[in-house]
């Protein structure tokens, strides 16, 4: 029998795989992609509580996470393409211009 | 029976291309991994019984936000070599251990959580309305402010986007 501790345990695995690529990789895409998998793991996490509680207000909150990751995707894309015509680069170490 | 298989082909299924997504040396190919990722996510929505996110995961994630990432990557040249690096491992390092402490927070949450396991799932009673009628009802009229300023910020983004992208800033 599948509980929602098996749902969450999904998620908390697929957050960790997210977390670990933004924290391992330097490509700032596949960083940029690793946080749409983090956001993906919250999203399996609000529904298998919205089908446990039988309360749909997890799909209505889960609707609005995948608005902010659309406009959270449109954001970062735009930023690395203005960085990578400064730098000519998408590697994360080098975008230091700010480190103090 | 037929949904402990389903979730645990699924489940095998969603980890695995997400392993993929992080570690392919290609970033085209980490892309095309994260379009089947999201689609077995949307599997996974089905079968929860949240038909409506499963078509606006189909629809936002695995067409419109890839596709984004898919221009982006055509449009940056990645296959320029990466400079070298006084410690290349340095971070790598600290990922590793940062990432060893987030799993042993996770795996202690869980233990905490497992010594009163959660109730199993009550069987999906047949619902008066569809699942997309109920999430808009829900919608468009507890959370109409929410949604109002969801759509503002939708637009900021866009405006965001344009200006960001544009030639001269």
């Amino acid at each position: 029998m599948i509980t929602s501790t098996h749902y969450m345990l999904l998620s908390a695995a697929l957050f960790m795989i997210g977390v670990v690529g933004v924290m391992v990789r330097r490509n700032i895409i596949i960083i940029f992609m690793s946080i749409e998998l983090i956001l993906n793991a919250v999203n399996i996490n609000l529904i298998a509580f919205s089908y446990q509680l039988q309360n749909v207000i997890g799909q209505v909150f889960a609707v609005f996470v995948i608005a902010v990751a659309a406009a959270e995707a449109a954001v970062g894309l735009g930023i690395i393409l203005a960085f990578y015509r400064n730098k000519e680069t998408v590697n994360i170490d080098e975008m230091n211009l700010m480190r103090w | 029976m037929a949904q402990a298989i389903a979730f645990y082909f699924l489940a095998a299924c969603i980890l695995g291309f997400a392993v993929l997504v992080v570690s392919a040396k290609d970033t085209v190919h980490s892309v095309l991994f994260l379009v089947l990722d999201f689609l077995f996510v949307a599997a996974l929505y089905v079968l929860l019984g949240a038909q409506f996110l499963a078509a606006i995961q189909v629809l936002v994630y695995a067409g419109g936000i890839v596709v984004l990432y898919l221009f982006v990557v055509m449009l940056v040249n990645l296959k320029r070599p990466p400079e070298a690096h006084v410690d290349p491992h340095r971070q790598g390092r600290m990922g590793f251990w940062l990432s060893a402490a987030v799993l042993i927070e996770l795996g202690a949450i869980a233990l905490w959580g497992s010594a009163s396991p959660a109730p199993a799932a009550a069987p999906l009673p047949t619902p008066m309305t569809g699942n997309t009628e109920q999430v808009g009802w829900m919608l468009y009229t507890n959370y109409l402010i929410p949604f109002e300023i969801a759509s503002m910020l939708l637009l900021v983004a866009m405006i965001g986007a344009i200006v960001l992208a544009k030639r001269e800033l």
